[in-house]
């Protein structure tokens, strides 16, 4: 059975359908679409300004689209559908669906107030309302996994960024969520740093994590995805595997854009 | 002048340095102790009862006097911080009516003298005889009180001090949660936290050293405003030390006993402030300590295994 295979079997875990957004006059995503199958690596190319990080916001909701549905697990994001129509909820219960997800912010976005272990363990512990005792050795297990038992009881502030980066991982995959979505997770980082943290990347991505992920680094998207999605103006120009979107790029946008990155 | 060598380094012999004199300092220390001295002598030798001012300042009545100074400047400022942090949310919510009046209340209570205000509670008997608090358009009253009963002097100079104080609370917890990154917000609302959870874990723990040092400033503020509270006859430090030199008119020495018995309280409050500062400094601060719970056991794949696995290539 390949993955295109099991892909088909089951049903997408995220789905986006024609999500729009405006700043102002400035149409930023224009009827973007997007599935993510479960245990799918896609990563998310195209130049600056294009909307990536405002359609991942979206997914979440930190950002509201103006119009358009995000579906995950099968909830509509934002909403409780009752008799065919959707009824936008409370921030208080957004909140219950925001916990099945988890995001990885260009700049960790670590809680500076909590040592590295109390970061991971947040989530759990506070939202999910897990036992104590329980994620305590989950959230120890998961900072060994990323290189950093030494480094529990440790602030951010006594962290380099690669290691703050890799705790906001861990942070994330404590949640124990349906998928982790990443904005640039390596772009804030000095370059001597962004391989420690591409290869724990890399080991979710082999372990089965399904993730989406906003990057400008090509090699780990030729290595890791199974999709690439382009964008450019706020528009999904192409989507296929990194074979056809890097190799065989249809629209001439794609191999502008290649080129430049690739040069 | 050079001096020409050809010893090394170690062999020369340095040459003796002349220190520069300062005679300025000098000169303006001299002229600030002359001053004091002048002052001291002066006020040695005005008309002033020293000896009288120990007793005084164990006498019942200003004992009672110190007991209520801080009892009021406690009650009011724990009733403004409260005011102040429900006011700053208000102000930042996305609820323009509420932030609307938040603005408009610290323009009010910040804007009117607080002698003004403790005066308008404290005579609001003049205007509204009786306070009943019931359910519009029914004759159900949940609590009905003559104005006066209500009102005492404790309660009007609590209701001036806390809600003045509260504005000015307002903006330094606003100015304290507009300190803290939006990233944070992202952060806890990407992890599920509710707005509560993230407002009280997440926003005003970091907001926390820009709060506490201009409150610790308001709060020995608040606590000299106390002595406003003399006018409508609270008996706190002031009104005390009134009450005794009006029966022996020993006016000075009975105000120095209060003087004294303020430096006290706001020395106090200056300490306590540097310690909170301290303490909420040092989160997130701690220099490498060693991990405690570091068990350098091997992962269960249970932990890292997803939701939805896939076998890949
Ligand atoms: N809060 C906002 N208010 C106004 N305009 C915004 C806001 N956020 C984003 N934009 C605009 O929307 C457009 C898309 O921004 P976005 O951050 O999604 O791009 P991006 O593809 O992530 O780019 P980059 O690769 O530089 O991160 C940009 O033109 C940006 O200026
Ligand atoms: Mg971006």
């Amino acid at each position: 059975m390949t993955a295109n295979d099991v892909q088909l079997a089951e049903a997408p875990v995220l789905e986006a359908v024609r999500v729009n957004k405006s700043y102002g006059h400035h149409q930023v995503l224009k009827d973007v679409s997007l599935e993510v199958h479960p245990g799918e690596v896609v990563c998310l190319i195209g130049p600056s300004g294009a909307g990536k990080s405002t359609f991942l916001r979206t997914l979440n909701r930190l950002e509201a689209p103006d119009s358009g549905e995000i579906w995950v697990g099968g909830d509509p994001i934002g909403f409780r559908l009752d008799n065919g129509k959707l009824h936008e909820l409370p921030e208080r219960h957004l909140s219950a669906q925001r916990a099945r997800t988890a995001m990885v912010f260009q700049h960790f976005n670590l809680f500076p107030h909590f040592t590295a272990l109390q970061n991971v363990m947040e989530g759990p512990v506070r939202v999910q309302k897990r036992k104590a005792a329980v994620v305590r050795e989950e959230a120890v297990a998961l900072l060994n996994r990323v290189g950093l038992g030494d480094k529990v009881d440790y602030y951010p502030s006594q962290l380099s960024g690669g290691q703050r980066q890799r705790v906001a991982i861990a942070r994330a995959v404590a949640m124990k969520p349906l998928f982790l979505l990443f904005d640039e997770p390596t772009s804030a980082l000095d370059p001597e740093l962004v391989g420690e943290v591409l290869d724990v990347m890399t080991a979710l991505a082999k372990d089965g994590r399904t993730m989406l992920v906003v990057t400008h680094e090509m090699g780990f998207a030729r290595r890791v995805a199974d999709r690439i999605v382009f964008m450019a103006d706020g528009i999904v120009v192409e989507d296929g595997t990194p074979g056809e979107v890097l190799d065989h790029p249809k629209e001439a946008r794609t191999q502008q854009f290649l080129r430049r990155v690739l040069a | 002048m050079t001096i020409t060598t050809s010893q090394t380094h170690d062999e020369r012999t340095l040459l003796p340095q002349v220190r520069l004199k300062h005679w300025g300092r000098w000169v303006v220390a001299a002229l600030i102790i002359a001053l004091v001295l002048v002052l001291v002598w002066s006020a040695a030798g005005g008309n002033i009862d020293y000896a009288a001012i120990p007793g005084y300042l164990v006498h019942p009545v200003v004992l009672e006097g110190l007991v209520n100074t801080i009892v009021l400047a406690l009650t009011s400022m724990a009733a403004a911080i409260v005011v102040g942090v429900v006011i700053a949310l208000m102000r930042v919510s996305n609820n323009p009516v509420a932030s609307v009046f938040a603005v408009f209340y610290v323009w009010l209570f910040r804007g009117l003298p607080l002698l003004v205000q403790i005066l308008l509670w404290y005579n609001l008997a003049l205007v509204f005889p009786q306070i009943v608090i019931g359910v519009p358009g029914t004759d159900l009253s949940i609590f009905e009180s003559n104005t006066n009963d209500v009102m005492t002097a404790f309660f009007a100079a609590f209701l001036g001090l806390a809600l003045s104080q509260g504005g000015y609370m307002a903006e330094i917890v606003r100015a304290g949660l507009k300190s803290v990154d939006s990233g944070q917000i992202e952060a806890a609302q990407s992890i599920g936290q509710t707005p509560m959870q993230r407002t009280f874990r997440i926003v005003l723990p970091q907001a926390m050293p820009v709060i506490i040092p201009p409150t610790g400033n308001n709060f020995i503020d608040l606590l000299k405003s106390t002595s406003l509270a003399s006018v409508i006859g609270f008996l706190e430090l002031v009104k005390a030390s009134n009450n005794i030199s009006s029966f022996n008119l020993q006016v000075m020495e009975t105000l120095i006993a209060a003087a004294i018995w303020y430096m006290v309280l706001v020395t106090v409050a200056s300490i306590g402030q540097r310690f909170l500062e301290r303490a909420f400094d040092k989160r997130g601060r701690k220099q490498g300590m060693p991990a405690r719970l570091t068990t350098g056991r091997s992962l269960s794949s249970s932990i890292f295994s997803a939701p939805f696995m896939r076998t890949k290539r």
